[in-house]
């Protein structure tokens, strides 16, 4: 289906296309199964960075004061990229990791479920 | 002998079908270009019926007779400094969700009924929607000067309009009434006339107003009263439109249908923010979320929908989606705002044990389970001087723009994110159910214009980069979010009221070391 409109067209701006970022893309990122932090959160990347600066600096700025992100083992990290099991490559790029403008990161820590096991 | 005078009905038909004329200097279609591009076909526009059949004068009469009650009202709360006998300060911030949230979109409707009433070419149907522009403009006017009284001695009042438009949580209730207004004539008022004020306005209104009453704001009540009368002529005008367009032609019933779905679901989705007002706001809950929605919802609109089966009319899509959320719906709401409160202007504060114990008496299946924990961990955290702040900005959903943290109620997973994504034309944009999905899917063309608030921030669009110059940029004032705990209004409230000044400091969001 598409809109219906007067003149026939209905215009078209598409409002958050990578080039309106400065030279970074957006990534979202949300932590599975602890949802005291409210949402997956929204950053601007620049798709160089390699991705193991998501784990050391992005990451910690927002989830750093949940109780469970310092017991966090990286290496056990179930990662999903755009709804596909995935693993990173902490070394490559963001963008040789295929992780793309408006990308949505998620990501599982086996035996870290939250504050008392209730998933928050 | 003097002519007599006519009934009201007959001076009602020669005040609406009487004006009408043809006109002859310009075609009909060019005059009312509007009325035919959503496929909406109308036959005979005479079968409108008004269900109040109100004339104009007897219009003004009755309104100026509530407005002057409702001014007395207001001039004798101003002069007993009766703000000073609601039950608690924190009361005030249900008020200013209020008239930052509510009041505009009384304004928007205003707008809408107006185009309406210039682009129907039904005289009947002008003349209503003239009627309900009229209405809706008082109702903002009436709103703005109850609170106006509030204003003068509590925080976040000062700038409604302008924070309406710009601030990320009132991009929820604008970017609906945006979406409405945006689209044609019939769309509209099938959105706003049934989907919004006929469904749903009770679960908007009932909640303020019995709020207002249980928490000692007369001011309040007194202005719900005055509207009261309004909104169950605009319920019933949204029911006689329905009626009458899937009457009018046999090609209207689907698209019809499909703008119950799509309405029924955004406001719905608007409506999440009087949840959290409702369970965690008031100081006295006359009524939890849940209930609400058994009563007005699920029995009321169920009842409706049984009426409307003869006209092949169904329940909307989702009404099951949003029946299972009622039970979840005002904690997440209020988890996002504890998340983000330093960017609002509004205060909100964790729940007193008493309250706790009411949201686990209201909500068996779900509070203890899922939502106390989140608390108890939260109430740690600020014992020990770690209140949790959310410092980044979070993921937006595309169509209702609320943060996405909504969760997977329907498909038995209650504590996992819900994630929905579209892609269209080699971009990805991302939905926080089925329902905004569905939506964006219909009309991706319309919601890739989305603003939302987020993007917008990181564009470099809303005044900085850093949280003090967005909420400059917003016209927030330091002191208008925040924690309850320690803010401004507390402090106040207790200085007017004569109690002795505690010593709280309220906690300041920091920067998490990296």
């Amino acid at each position: 289906m598409t809109v219906k409109s007067i003149n026939g067209e209905y215009p078209e701006t598409f409002m958050d296309s990578v080039d309106k970022f400065h030279g970074n893309q957006l990534v979202y990122i949300g932590w599975d199964y602890h949802t005291s932090i409210c949402t997956a959160n929204a950053y601007p990347l620049p798709p160089e960075m390699p991705f193991g600066a998501v784990t050391e600096a992005v990451l910690p700025t927002v989830l750093g004061p949940h109780p469970d992100f310092p017991k966090i083992d990286w290496d056990q990290v179930i990662w999903q990229l755009d709804g596909e099991p995935f693993t990173p490559d902490m070394t490559k790029s963001l963008l040789e990791n295929g992780v793309g403008h408006k990308s949505l990161l998620r990501f599982k820590t086996p035996g870290l479920d939250g504050y008392q096991g209730t998933y928050n | 002998m003097a002519a007599k005078r006519l009934n009201m009905r007959k001076r009602y038909e020669l005040l609406t079908r009487g004006l009408g004329w043809e006109p002859t200097y310009q075609d009909k279609e060019k005059v009312f270009s509007n009325e035919t591009y959503e496929g909406i076909k109308i036959t005979n526009w005479d079968k409108w019926e008004d269900p109040f059949r109100l004339t104009a004068d007897a219009y003004w009469k009755y309104q100026a007779e509530k407005d002057k009650k409702l001014y007395a009202v207001m001039d004798s709360f101003a002069q007993n400094n009766a703000h000073l006998n609601v039950s608690d300060a924190s009361y005030i911030n249900a008020l200013k969700l209020f008239i930052q949230g509510v009041t505009p979109l009384e304004y928007q409707a205003h707008r809408g009924y107006a185009r309406l009433a210039r682009q129907f070419s039904g005289e009947g149907a002008q003349i209503a929607c003239q009627m309900q522009s009229i209405d809706e403009l008082r109702h903002a006017q009436t709103q703005i000067h109850t609170l106006s009284h509030y204003n003068k001695h509590f925080n976040g009042m000062h700038d409604p309009f302008h924070m309406h438009d710009r601030v990320w949580y009132l991009s929820v209730p604008k970017s609906y009434f945006d979406d409405a207004k945006s689209a044609g004539p019939f769309e509209f008022i099938t959105s706003v006339s049934f989907a919004f004020e006929y469904v749903l306005t009770n679960l908007l209104f009932v909640p303020f107003m019995s709020g207002a009453a249980y928490n000692g704001d007369m001011a309040t009540v007194t202005f719900g009263f005055s509207a009261q009368s309004d909104e169950s002529r605009h319920m019933t005008l949204g029911l006689e439109i329905i009626k009458f367009l899937v009457e009018q032609h046999e090609d209207n019933l689907p698209i019809v249908q499909g703008w119950i779905d799509k309405h029924f679901w955004r406001a719905y989705r608007v409506l999440g923010l009087v949840s959290m007002m409702q369970d965690y706001m008031l100081p006295e809950s006359p009524m939890s979320w849940k209930e609400a929605w058994d009563i007005y919802f699920v029995e009321n609109a169920g009842a409706l929908f049984n009426d409307l089966s003869r006209y092949g009319l169904r329940m909307p899509k989702y009404h099951e989606q949003a029946t299972l959320e009622a039970e979840h719906l005002s904690h997440q709401v209020w988890g996002i705002f504890y998340n983000y409160i330093h960017a609002a202007a509004f205060n909100i504060g964790l729940p007193t044990e008493k309250k706790m114990d009411w949201l686990s008496e209201k909500y068996p299946n779900t509070f203890d389970q899922h939502y106390r924990p989140r608390i108890d961990m939260w109430r740690e955290m600020e014992k020990d001087g770690k209140r949790f702040f959310n410092m980044g900005l979070p993921q937006l959903c595309q169509v209702c723009q609320i943060p996405m943290g909504f969760t997977e109620v329907a498909k038995d997973d209650p504590m996992q994110i819900a994630y929905r994504v579209s892609n269209y034309q080699g971009e990805k944009f991302h939905t926080c159910s089925d329902g905004c999905k569905d939506i964006f899917d219909n009309e991706p063309e319309k919601y890739v214009n989305a603003w939302l608030p987020v993007h917008q921030i990181f564009q470099g669009n809303c005044g900085g980069a850093e949280i003090p110059d967005i909420m400059k940029w917003y016209h927030f004032r330091p002191e208008d979010g925040g924690d309850y705990n320690g803010s401004a209004d507390q402090k106040h409230w207790q200085e007017m009221r004569g109690e002795t000044k505690q010593t709280d400091t309220p906690s300041e969001p920091v920067q998490a070391s990296a």
